[in-house]
């Protein structure tokens, strides 16, 4: 079984983020970068389906030169090849990042393409849905428990208030919500190991952006309401308050 | 000259230990200060992941990550949990370090893969009762019989001793000391109970007794007599991975207190307004930044094999008097709380002081370091 797995390249979620100059992208000065956090449940999915039913498990990012160190990190956990497909600027729209992961899922037909539920970065969650049009696959989105035949796949979805069984046909395309399964520390010797492998680099197919975003912004700090009842000691508090935090009185 | 940035993959050893340390290990090191032991599973998972292989050459199953790449995860072990530092310190640093740096080619094929790999766990015995600093003087006394070693006396205060399976043990022959593997279960060898402790109480310690312990003379590690100078070579090792963990919890405290001034309202503002309150956070910074160039300058001549035994002594006595000296101020800081076992910074404290006090106390390393100075007539 031939696994894909879309990885992004995203800021740490402890990191400050601040935007860049032009007000369109993230400031990447002093930001620290990790594999998305859901793309890493599809990885260690896609690397425990490969234990059992054995086969090839690919990574790819579309980003920009600087993206390698994830593909280390997707290497060093255990993906037998990963592809960097170069992008001169950050990818920013799903549907060049689909497009270009959809040509190379054409090359390689995986039985299984795994995504995160989300990029933490742009939280677009289009990139299943597009990458299954591309593609002309079925795709199954949020999925907390998933199992692999040889021609089909059953799958556990997270819905609103509770959960859902599915059954699609490979290749499918799923995207991995938190619960799969717990993503496993890379190894001391596999990380080593990764920095001899080989990173396979290929420039990104241009492409029109279908959404391009105008303007960021980071909204300031919300001051959260406090609720005081009128018993004695609540009084007490919001004198306290009032002189002390907001120092009004 | 120098060039201070890790590269790519000591970044992600340090990232992965990071994520380990936090995510694993700290929401548990009360309990493991509390039970009086670290968590069979958190010792298996740590072998799992590769720590106990991280300074060690691919040949005897390491990784190949040197003196730096352990000190990096002595570090973040160090701020999450300094009991389970102490447990990787004396398995890695000191106990398996022995047979490394003193033993053969064949010693080294047949006991490091499984000690790099965490199946077995190491401990390192020179300390005696009746030789502490003065650890040249120990009279565990091991007499040759045929191809047998026969081993007598007793060890004090060994680190992992409870139950560890390898054991470095240094004793006296007719040509001076000399160093001895000896496993566990070996008859005549036994184990005392758990020492009761002020803190890293989850690091376990315990006596050693050898009656009439018989090993094959294939046991002895590197040359009869020569046994002192790989407890001195081990030794100088393994200070340096005490520096990294103390490094850790300076920066813990560090963290901690500053996330506390902040937050602490005293007199109707943070108590970080406070200049007197600054100056602590700039003095423990201070030695945060001090500390961190002192062990990776040091660590990273380890691995050229440049490294001089006064700089890891050197490197010993600053981190841990340094640590001790981030214990107390954090404890200002925090006050009540830090008092408090509501708050990590009272086991953090008691966790602390151990590190001026094992693996040669400070005193002995100022002797180290002005007896190197003066041979030198005062020049570095
Ligand atoms: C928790 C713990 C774990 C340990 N783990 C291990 C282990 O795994 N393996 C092992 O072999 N040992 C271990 N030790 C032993 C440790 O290394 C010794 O405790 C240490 O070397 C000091 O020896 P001592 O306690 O006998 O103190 P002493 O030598 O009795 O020293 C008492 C005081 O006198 C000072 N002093 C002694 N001689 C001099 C001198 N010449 N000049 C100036 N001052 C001097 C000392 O600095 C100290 O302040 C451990 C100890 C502890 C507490």
């Amino acid at each position: 079984m031939n696994i894909l797995v879309c990885i992004s390249r995203v800021p740490d979620t402890a990191s400050r983020i601040l935007i860049g100059s032009d007000s369109k992208t993230i400031d990447p000065a002093g930001i620290k970068y990790v594999v998305n956090p859901y793309d890493e449940f599809g990885l260690e999915e896609a690397l425990r389906l490969r234990t059992k039913n054995g086969g090839e498990v690919t990574a790819v990012t579309v980003g920009t030169a600087a993206s390698t160190d994830v593909m280390r990190t997707a290497l060093a956990m255990g993906a037998d090849k990963v592809v960097l497909i170069k992008s001169e600027n950050e990818p920013t729209d799903s549907f060049y990042v689909a497009k270009n992961i959809a040509e190379l899922a054409k090359e390689i037909s995986p039985d299984l393409i795994l995504c995160g539920r989300q990029s933490v970065d742009y939280d677009s969650f289009q990139m299943t849905s597009v990458l299954a049009e591309l593609l002309d696959m079925p795709s199954v989105s949020i999925v907390s428990a998933l199992t692999v035949d040889s021609d089909k796949l059953t799958a556990e979805r997270d819905i609103e208030g509770g959960k859902e069984t599915v059954e699609a046909p490979l290749p499918c395309i799923i995207s991995a919500q938190k619960g799969l399964n717990e993503p496993r520390y890379p190894k001391l010797p596999d990380i080593m190991k990764a920095k001899r492998k080989a990173i396979e680099e290929r420039d990104a197919i241009p492409s029109e952006e279908r959404v391009t975003i105008s303007e960021m912004s980071i909204l300031s700090k919300q001051r959260v309401g406090t609720i005081l009842s009128d018993s004695d000691e609540d009084i007490a508090e919001l004198v306290r308050l009032l002189h002390e935090d907001a120092k009004v009185i | 000259m120098m060039d201070f940035v890790l590269t790519e993959e000591q970044e992600m050893l340090r990232d992965m230990i990071r994520d380990f340390a936090t995510n694993e290990l700290k929401p548990v090191a009360a309990k493991i200060d509390e039970d009086g032991r670290i968590p069979q599973e958190i010792i298996e998972k740590i072998g799992e992941i590769g720590v106990f292989g991280a300074a060690f050459p691919e040949e005897y199953g390491g990784s190949g990550f040197g003196e730096v790449g352990y000190c990096l995860v002595q570090e973040e072990m160090g701020a999450a949990c300094m009991s389970t530092a102490t447990m990787i310190g004396a398995h890695c640093s000191i106990g398996l370090n022995s047979i490394l740096i003193g033993g053969s080619e064949e010693m080294k094929l047949k006991y490091l893969p499984d000690l790099t790999s965490g199946k077995k766990i190491a401990a390192f015995a020179l300390t005696e009762p009746g030789a502490g600093s003065d650890a040249f003087n120990l009279i565990t006394k091991a007499e040759q019989d045929g191809d047998e070693w026969v081993i007598n006396g007793e060890k004090l205060w060994i680190t992992n001793g409870p139950f560890a399976d390898v054991f470095a043990v240094y004793a006296r022959t007719k040509r001076g000391i000399t160093a001895f593997v000896v496993e566990k279960g070996t008859p005549g060898f036994t184990v005392g109970a758990d020492e009761k402790k002020m803190g890293i109480k989850g690091s376990r310690t315990s006596s050693l007794t050898f009656d009439n312990v018989r090993v094959p003379k294939e046991n002895m590690i590197g040359r009869d007599g020569r046994g002192f100078l790989t407890a001195m070579k081990t030794l100088d090792a393994g200070r340096l991975g005490l520096g990294a963990a103390c490094l850790g919890a300076m920066k813990e405290f560090l963290r901690l207190s500053v996330a506390y001034a902040k937050e602490r309202k005293q007199f109707s503002q943070p108590i970080a307004n406070f200049q007197t309150i600054q100056n602590i956070i700039a003095e423990m910074a201070i030695m945060v930044y001090t500390t961190e160039s002192l062990v990776y300058r040091t660590a990273n001549d380890y691995d050229k094999e440049t490294m001089l035994s006064r700089q890891s002594a050197m490197v010993k006595w600053v981190a841990s008097e340094n640590l001790d000296k981030c214990a107390d101020m954090a404890m200002t800081i925090f006050a009540g709380m830090g008092y408090s076992k509501e708050m990590p910074i009272e086991r953090m404290y008691r966790d602390s002081r151990i590190n001026k006090i094992f693996e040669g106390t400070n005193e002995i390393q100022l002797g180290i370091i002005a007896r190197d100075n003066l041979k030198r007539h005062g020049t570095m």
